[in-house]
């Protein structure tokens, strides 16, 4: 129990988590954006995947890293586009498309890389983002460490947290696009675009899916792996039901999931090999559909969520 | 604007056109990422072809691949047809070989006759267990049974890591992560000699058959198709929802494990992580470009079958990434959706603003 | 009114012209060359009966179809008619037209507020000037009487509620032209009589408003010129004051029609008694309080109510959807034990669904299978879990020429029928085992005179048999005319049981908005 307490109350613990949390948080408000307007995205997983190769890539080619992550966002943007195209306008099963995306974005992304490395053992490497003391607070004891001592896209996953939490709050834009998922005749007989706010709140959405990706190959990491993604976007999505589609509660459901697979890494070194080490990577997927269990009593879905608009018929 | 206007009659020459269609659409869209890759087009088309096609050799290996297909491929579109969304059938196939692994690696003595069925059954009942899941889940407490399936697949690879490195180990395996190998009477018969063609084939072909039957022909295929279409209408006229859908997520993950079976006990012999190359994944693939229909997963299996056994070759002889094949059946996949609207809807292109006089 | 006074009103002051508008979906002609002039200040009502094209044509004027032929000009700021771009429902907003439609369009989970203002502000924008915004919406509801809370959820408002949020929206966004399709068909009398005086207020300040119904007396009372539609053509248009009531009937429908008339009988011994029974609605909105009442065999009971009033959990009821957490329902002397759709048909229940895409149908699966749906399990049916193909398709095919259906034959899929043979096919399905019971939950909503006309004979014919019917309607004047006793629902309640003779539409009226100041003596 002691050696518990140990853990989690070093700094380095709570710097790891939020580590750990940040690809999250962005594949949760790329996500929540999508469904708030409607439309489910089960095309996360592949686009996380086209994110983290495409960003590397960028960089490896001798792209800065900022460049890295702005060809990432397009990239997701793009297969963002395709989604929304298919299942906003055309209609089609949100479930069925969103997978074929993922299989699309998984495959194209893994092609690429093995066009430019054929037979590499080891994966080319890059320099990745290095951590970013703020001055002043990352002298603060504890949470000093552990909060201000992180690398750039940590610190802009909690900047867009809040500007998207104010968007879909306060802005016109943000009402229209909430309506868009409650009841896209409303918004259309208020002389807006449905498909409009759908396609770009999917492209958005989709864009910082991506984001999330790159992090993993440009900050978390330092090369693209296959597989590497590991049913992170899928987790993503159980976090959106968690945080009933509220950006401020998917920061802090990201964060807590951070924790746990911080948790977890440490405990499995703690134990050494007492129990296998596989139950404590399943953590995750097992909290994941925990979660889901605990919250869906009180899941408030957007009522539109993938009903399709289609113009001058009655669903 | 684009308006979709519903067609008054879905005409079947339509039905069979469009994944037709989706899969020529999607091997000539491959011509795209072959470009990029710098291969000699013509030369790349005909490896691919001459490699799951040219030959006996080729045919065989590519109906070895298509074996589990049929199975995933069965147990997505039954799902489906109910609108159960089993993603599942990844995790689903390797529980049915976890369970005939431990059926069939000497816990029990019998002759082929005996053992063979039981190991199926019991490859088949893992596999049921494992969608018992989601689909208790989804029952109960109204989980998208989407994003649970999906984890257990990633739950089951690491309980499958576990046990192969751990009870289930071969101690003879130099020290790989793999299981004992089945005995001589629990594997599969070859069918054609000098090739990996195995009788899981002639099991498959048979479930195709009988899925069909029971989709088209009783009372609980007439359920299935109701409570997938519209669940309230069902429940409104009597049908028990809830029963439809654990009856349909049993088989369905029935189904998936037979391919685990099918794999372990008539291809490789024992188990390893990577007996699937994400056939449960294809299988939804394959589910789709049959519209659904089980007689049609055996032609769609065969096809993504040989996309990816001409892939292999193409892959060699010309030196593009084989996950041209991952690619090309993605592509395939979208089609046939989008081939699907225009079955269903004809696209009408109006201008906004002008006038129509 | 104002002091525009220079020429005869028609020709100065038109706020709206339709010119020629003809709109086909395939053979049928929704719109055959209509031409229409709204002056303003001027309630035009545009009457006609279900499938006469009203919609269709509001929907072009909206621009959510556009015209195969024919042209719209509304009047712009000046005065002056210019034409409206169509097919857009963004021109038509921004040249003042406002549309309520029939099935409202509000996110029920968005407040009051942000329902009117969604899209009124740029999308660029950073804040929302929420502020300004409620203030200007104070000030129309003071001058318009349309008084409604703006920070409630709308999913919380009663209909009528939300009628008042729609026409808001619209106001609030400068309508100068009102249309409102069937504005009161979710209404009660009274509330209906409340909107009229709005309505009268609104034109008073220079608001003109199209009317869409297919109620004769509400139209004659509340507008100032009449337009009627038929089979998609305009066949008269004329003064409210001059109309001649009957004429104008047989305009609407073409000929005269014969009613379906209820023949006095006296009705045999009971059949379905609920006593003292509480029961949830499905969808967790009113429940049932303590219903009690009896059907005898050969009589229908009608219930009236503004929706959302518990008919939905009474209804579910006798589905067998829910079962009852007080009380008991006892059919032919057997109280029923188990709920369930399967136990209450067994019973001997048919069940005409309140919504017949949702609970009634399975667009995709043939005729033949839409009427094998609910007996599906009986060995009729079936032989061992293997369907009697043949022996259903052959029952279909009567069934469908027995009642009538047209668009297809047993083997069509159902989403292809028209509204009138969905429920034709319903009908067949419920009526051919002659059940006992019959639910018949708005057994005509949304269906053209010769279908309703059709349902009518069809539960008379039943009723004749000795079935003991339930019937819930929204239309009174069906209610009257079908039911030998009638109740009403009031927040889950069921008032008295009156003899429809007793009953007039308004005494209906004050029981569903919740007056019980009948004195009655029954």
């Amino acid at each position: 129990m002691s050696d518990l307490f140990d853990i989690i109350t070093a700094a380095a613990f709570w710097s790891a988590a939020i580590r750990i949390a940040t690809p999250l948080i962005f594949g949760t408000l790329g996500e929540l954006i999508c469904e708030r307007a409607g439309v489910l995205n089960l095309g996360i997983e592949g686009i996380f995947t086209a994110g983290a190769m495409s960003g590397w890539m960028t960089v490896y080619l001798g792209g800065d890293l900022w460049t890295g992550v702005l060809v990432a966002a397009l990239v997701g943007a793009g297969f963002g586009l395709l989604h929304a195209v298919l299942t906003v306008p055309l209609g089609l099963s949100q479930h069925v498309t969103g997978l074929g995306i993922t299989l699309l974005a998984t495959s194209a992304s893994y092609f690429t890389y093995r066009i430019a490395f054929p037979n590499v053992s080891s994966p080319p490497r890059i320099e990745p983002f290095q951590p970013i003391s703020i001055p002043g607070l990352s002298d603060l004891p504890f949470i000093g460490p552990a909060l201000f001592q992180q690398t750039p896209l940590t610190y802009f996953a909690v900047f867009l947290v809040i500007v998207v939490a104010y968007i879909l709050a306060r802005t016109p834009l943000g009402l229209a696009i909430r309506a868009s998922g409650e009841n896209p005749a409303a918004v259309d007989s208020q002389g807006l675009s449905v498909y409009g706010l759908r396609i770009g709140a999917v492209m958005a959405g989709s864009a910082i899916m991506a984001v999330g990706g790159s992090f993993l190959t440009l900050s978390a990491f330092n090369a693209f792996f296959f597989e590497m993604i590991a049913g992170r976007g899928w987790i993503c999505i159980a976090l959106v039901v968690f945080a009933s589609w509220k950006p401020g509660k998917a920061l802090l459901g990201a964060l807590l999931f951070g924790a746990f697979d911080a948790l977890q890494v440490r405990l499995q070194q703690s134990m050494g090999g007492a129990i296998p080490y596989q139950l404590f990577l399943m953590l995750p997927y097992v909290l994941s559909i925990l979660a889901l269990v605990i919250m869906s009593r009180r899941a408030a879905y957007p009522n539109a969520l993938m009903i399709p608009f289609i113009k001058g018929q009655r669903s | 604007m684009i308006r979709l206007e519903p067609r008054q009659e879905r005409s079947s020459a339509l039905s069979i056109a469009a994944p037709v269609v989706a899969a020529i659409a999607a091997l000539a869209l491959a011509a795209i990422p072959l470009f990029i890759a710098g291969a000699p087009l013509g030369a790349a088309y005909a490896a691919m072809f001459n490699g799951a096609l040219g030959s006996q050799f080729a045919l065989a290996e590519t109906l070895t691949r298509t074996t589990p297909l049929i199975f995933t491929g069965l147990a997505v579109a039954v799902a489906f047809r109910a609108r159960l969304w089993n993603i599942g059938a990844e995790g689903q196939l390797y529980v049915g070989a976890l369970a005939a692994v431990v059926v069939g690696t000497g816990m029990i003595d019998a002759p082929g006759f005996v053992l063979i069925p039981l190991l199926f059954l019991a490859g088949g009942l893992a596999g049921a267990a494992l969608m018992a899941v989601p689909t208790g889940l989804k029952l109960k407490f109204s989980v998208d049974e989407v994003v649970t399936s999906l984890l257990l697949n990633f739950v089951v690879l690491l309980f499958v890591s576990m046990m192969l490195e751990g009870p289930l180990k071969d101690p003879m395996g130099l020290g790989w992560p793999q299981s004992e190998a089945i005995v001589d009477e629990g594997t599969l018969p070859v069918l054609m000699a000098r090739t990996r063609v195995h009788a899981g084939l002639i099991l498959a072909l048979f479930m195709a058959v009988i899925v069909h039957i029971v989709m088209a022909r009783t009372v609980w295929g007439f359920e299935t198709r109701a409570v997938g279409s519209n669940p309230s209408a069902a429940r409104f006229a009597g049908m028990s929802t809830s029963m439809v859908m654990l009856r349909v997520g049993l088989v369905s993950g029935a189904l998936a494990g037979l391919a685990g079976v099918s794999e372990v006990a008539g291809l490789k012999g024992y188990l390893t992580q990577d007996l699937s190359p994400g056939f449960g994944y294809s299988g939804i693939v394959v589910a789709m470009l049959a519209g659904l229909h089980p007689l049609g997963v055996v032609v769609s299996a065969f096809f993504v079958a040989a996309v990816f056994v001409g892939a292999d070759s193409m892959s060699r002889a010309v030196g593009v990434p084989s996950y041209i094949a991952n690619l090309t059946v993605a592509v395939a996949l979208l089609a046939v959706l989008v081939a699907g609207v225009l079955t269903r809807y004809r696209i009408r292109i109006q201008k906004p603003g002008a006038r129509n006089v | 009114m104002t002091g525009s006074s220079q020429t005869p009103a028609q020709q100065a002051s038109l706020a709206l012209s339709i010119s020629g508008v003809t709109k086909r979906f395939g053979n049928l002609v929704a719109n055959d060359a209509i031409s229409l002039d709204l002056a303003e200040g001027e309630i035009l009502a545009l009457l006609g009966e279900n499938g006469a094209g009203k919609t269709t044509l509001m929907s072009i004027l909206f621009g959510h179809y556009l015209a195969d032929e024919g042209e719209i000009f509304v009047a712009n700021g000046e005065g002056h008619l210019a034409p409206l771009p169509p097919g857009s429902p963004k021109a038509a907003l921004n040249a003042g037209i406002g549309m309520v439609h029939q099935h409202f369009t509000l996110a029920d989970n968005l407040s009051v507020l942000d329902n009117i203002t969604l899209g009124t502000e740029s999308l660029l924008k950073f804040w929302r000037s929420d502020r300004a915004a409620s203030a200007r919406l104070k000030e129309l509801q003071e001058n318009s009487g349309l008084h409604v809370d703006l920070d409630a959820r709308v999913g919380r408002l009663s209909v009528g509620e939300r009628q008042r949020v729609e026409i808001l929206k619209a106001l609030y966004r400068g309508a100068r032209i009102l249309i409102l399709d069937e504005p009161t068909a979710v209404l009660t009398p009274q509330e209906s009589d409340a909107l009229f005086a709005t309505l009268k207020r609104l034109t008073a300040t220079g608001l003109s408003v199209i009317f869409i119904s297919h109620k004769l007396n509400e139209v004659l009372a509340v507008s100032d010129r009449l337009a009627v539609l038929r089979a998609g053509r305009k066949v008269a248009e004329i003064d409210a004051k001059a109309a001649d009531r009957a004429l104008l009937a047989e305009t609407m429908v073409g000929s005269a029609v014969q009613p379906n008339v209820r023949r006095a009988h006296i009705p045999g011994e009971a059949v379905i008694v609920a006593r003292n029974v509480r029961a949830p609605d499905p969808r967790g909105r009113q429940t049932l309080e303590n219903a009690d009442f009896t059907i005898r065999a050969g009589e229908i009971l009608g219930i009236a109510g503004v929706s959302g009033n518990g008919q939905s959990a009474l209804a579910a009821l006798i589905c067998g959807l829910v079962a009852p957490q007080e009380g008991e329902i006892v059919i032919a002397g057997e109280p029923v034990r188990r709920f369930s759709p399967r136990a209450l048909m067994q019973a001997g229940v048919g069940r005409i669904p309140e919504d017949r895409h949702h609970d009634g149908i399975v667009g995709t699966m043939r005729l033949w299978e839409n009427l094998a749906l609910e007996d599906i399990r009986d060995p009729a049916a079936q032989t061992g879990g293997f369907l009697r193909q043949g022996a259903l398709r052959i029952r279909a095919k009567e069934a469908m020429s027995a009642f009538d259906v047209r668009g297809g034959g047993p083997e069509t899929e159902a989403r292809l029928l028209s509204g009138g043979n969905m429920q034709k096919i319903i009908l067949a399905r419920v009526l051919d085992g002659e059940p006992r019971v019959i639910l018949a939950n708005q057994p005509t909503r949304g269906l053209d005179v010769g279908a309703v006309s059709f349902v009518h004979r069809r539960l008379l014919d039943a009723r004749a048999r000795g079935a003991a019917i339930l019937l819930m309607s929204e239309d009174l004047d069906e209610l009257l005319a079908l039911s030998d006793r009638v109740g009403v629902m009031y927040r889950g309640t069921l008032s008295a049981i009156h003899p429809a003779e007793d009953m007039t539409v308004r005494r209906l009226g004050l029981l569903m908005a919740g007056h019980d100041d009948l004195g009655d003596a029954a």
